[in-house]
């Protein structure tokens, strides 16, 4: 029968403590990071096929969603981010929709399907998703009337919506 | 044939001090799993899907077809559900059968299973249970999984154990009643560790091991051993099988899958096995995906080679009854060979959505599986003298025919 | 000759057994360790858990270039109702058991 000895067991007991203690305090990411930094400028193609640029829209509330076909939160917030739009854009709200796919042929097909009425922006050399350090599919990104970025939302879950309303009444209101 | 030689097999007794500490350490590791704050992220929960098989086997004079039912449902965004019904309905006249003597039986295994996933961050839990019911049968698993996460999900770290329970009951061969004098028990423990890590793009792979530890009555009441008739040399006689009451086993395994550029993928994977009865495998597989362009077919190929040397206890003719304290003749525990080639072929329909279905598949797959024995005869022919017979190989053809339907 | 099956035979006299003082397969020194292998793994594995808090090492894959890695054709076990159907064909007919099944890749979402 294998005997441990009892000195060697807590002292390896401890160490996992405090690897355990150190990685809780380690941890700093949140789910929405607020911040005040200059949104970076881009031009990008549209579906449309006119050229979209960011420098145009200022003045305007704009909301950047990085999504993609083959992402399954993100088609499930599409039908979602176009009721916003549909809401919202008269009063100065623009809402963008950055595909990130290198090929957009599959992004078309599922459009087709479930057609959306905001503008969508193909970023096939992910140049722009590097501008914004896209970490997270989908990303969200708030940019207020004066070209900051305000908000970044990481990932899609039921029920973000409802934040992402509020965040949006609230850039208008400035 | 072993040699003149006796041998007394060392039967590893389980130590109660390794299930403790692993069982501490899994503790450990959930509970650091829980105190580790949420990246806030989350992942995903499987798909909702329902899918439905009928499989068949054919081979070596046995024949167990039925259906298979799983259905997934994801509630409240954080917890998915499945569950599976599982039957097989067998008419076997296997070599086993046939050499001691019993006539074709018929017999029906259903098997049910429950799985609750339960997705918090980038962790996911998860809670199976699978209960097995035939006749002279009874099997019960609970498992529980830890799938979490890291490294910009670049890596997925999967912890589990599984505990099983059951019960090995026998049917009179003369009677054809179930034995109320026969019950034995079989635990079972299983512990699991697995990474997977995405290396390119296109590329991931991944490593697991696996401990599985049984205790309890583990050979099967109706197979024999067969011994030299010590009235006469060139005939044998038969007796029930003794086996170890342990057998731990060990089995890492490496898989990889590579995206090919113009939408195809390969696969290919080794496991190792060994175990405290000696037996020691190798599996080696590859296979080829290949979905074709602008239509909704998808084709499959796959090659799977399996290698296995004896059990220690095992012998195809032992020179007398009382050779070996443990002996055994399970065509499963010799030196043999397995080959197989799998084929498919998948229709996708509904690609744009039908109701509440967002796609479905129909498959068709095909297995043709070779086994070739080394130390394993055929010895259903009474005429040719013991040992002499020649070497078993059977083919069998499995098909599986399946639809699923995702929502 | 004898046609009949099963005879049920008592366990052997230690008289008429040879009595031997070898072990015929002697495990080897790793095996005789599986439970503290068991525990190196478990280590290793929250080891991993904790590095995974600490330090952000950055993914060599964005989640932006994981199309090919989230097609259904590069799912580790894309049929589950299949794949544990033809594993259980296996294990019932080879004495291997175990290793198998494995998850990760995907999307990466969220």
């Amino acid at each position: 029968m294998a005997k441990v000895d009892p000195a060697m067991r807590s002292s390896s007991l401890t160490r996992l403590l405090r690897v355990t203690a150190f990685a809780a305090l380690a941890t700093v990411c949140s789910l929405v990071g607020a911040s005040t930094t200059v949104a970076p400028d881009f031009t990008l193609p549209s579906r449309s096929g006119d050229s979209i640029s960011l420098e145009q829209l200022k003045g305007q509330v704009v909301m950047l969603n990085f999504w993609a076909s083959w992402c399954g939160p993100c088609r499930q917030e599409m039908p979602l981010l176009d009721q916003m739009h549909k809401r919202y854009s008269s009063l100065g709200f623009t809402l963008l929709g950055v595909n990130v796919e290198e090929d957009s042929a599959a992004a078309e097909k599922w459009l087709a399907q479930t057609p959306v009425t905001f503008p969508v922006l193909y970023d096939k050399d992910n140049k722009v998703s590097q501008l914004y350090q896209v970490d997270s599919m989908p990303s969200t990104v708030f940019i207020d009337r004066k070209g900051n970025v305000r908000y970044l939302h990481r990932g899609y879950k039921p029920g973000d919506e409802g934040e992402y309303l509020n965040q949006i009444r609230a850039l208008l209101k400035e | 044939m072993n040699d003149g030689r006796s041998a007394c097999i060392h039967d590893a007794s389980v130590s109660g001090a390794n299930h403790f500490r692993a069982a501490t350490l899994a503790l450990l590791s959930l509970l650091a799993m829980t105190l580790l704050p949420l990246v806030s992220d989350a992942g995903v929960l499987p798909e909702d899907r329902a899918d439905l098989l009928y499989h068949r086997y054919d081979g070596g004079g046995v024949t167990i077809h039925g259906p298979s039912l799983l259905v997934r449902k994801t509630m409240a965004e954080k917890y998915s559900v499945s569950a599976n019904y599982y039957m097989d309905m067998v008419t076997s006249a296997s070599i086993d059968v046939q050499v001691s003597g019993a006539s074709e039986y018929k017999e029906e295994r259903n098997q049910y299973s429950l799985g609750f996933d339960y997705l918090r961050g980038k962790t996911t839990y998860s809670v199976g249970f699978t209960h097995s019911d035939e006749d002279d049968y009874k099997a019960k698993t609970a498992s529980f999984n830890i799938s979490q996460d890291l490294f910009g999900d670049l890596t997925t770290v999967t912890m589990g154990f599984s505990r099983g329970s059951d019960t090995v009951r026998r049917r009179d061969t003369i009677t054809d009643r179930i034995d109320n004098n026969f019950s034995e028990p079989v635990e079972r423990w299983s512990y699991r560790v697995g990474v997977s890590q995405i290396l390119t793009r296109s590329t991931i792979m991944s490593l697991g091991l696996e401990v599985i530890t049984d205790q309890g009555y583990l050979n099967n009441p109706y197979r024999s051993f067969r011994y030299v008739d010590p009235e006469n040399d060139t005939q044998y006689k038969l007796a029930t099988e003794i086996y170890p009451h342990t057998r731990t086993s060990n089995a890492v395994s490496l898989n990889a899958r590579y995206f090919l550029p113009y939408r195809a993928a390969i696969h290919g994977s080794y496991r190792f096995f060994t175990d405290t009865w000696g037996i020691g495998a190798n599996t080696f597989e590859v296979g080829y995906v290949h979905p074709l362009k602008a239509t909704p077919w998808t084709f499959e190929a796959s090659f799977r080679y399996y290698d296995q040397s004896r059990a220690d206890f095992y012998s195809d003719l032992f020179p007398s009854i009382d050779y070996q304290n443990f002996m055994g003749r399970d065509k499963e525990l010799s030196t043999f060979t397995s080959k197989s080639l799998h084929l498919g072929a998948s229709y996708e329909f509904a690609k744009t959505g039908w109701r509440f279905v967002k796609r479905g598949t129909v498959n068709l797959y095909y297995d043709r599986m070779q086994f070739d024995y080394d130390d394993f005869r055929d010895a259903r022919n009474r005429s040719l003298a013991a040992g002499t017979e020649p070497l078993y190989s059977f083919g069998a053809n499995v098909f599986q025919c399946f639809v699923s339907v995702w929502f | 000759m004898d046609t009949t099956g099963i005879s049920q035979q008592s366990l052997p006299s230690s008289s008429s057994r040879q009595e031997v003082t070898f072990v015929s397969s002697p495990l080897p020194s790793w095996q005789r360790t599986r439970a503290s292998g068991l525990v190196r793994c478990g280590a290793a594995a929250l080891a991993l858990f904790a590095l995974s808090a600490c330090g952000n090492i950055e993914p060599w894959v964005k989640p932006y270039e994981r199309q090919a890695l989230a097609d259904p054709i590069m799912s580790f076990d894309p049929n589950p109702v299949s794949s544990a159907y033809i594993d259980h064909v296996y294990e019932a007919r080879e004495g291997a058991r175990g290793a198998l099944g494995s998850s990760g890749g995907g999307c990466g979402c969220n």
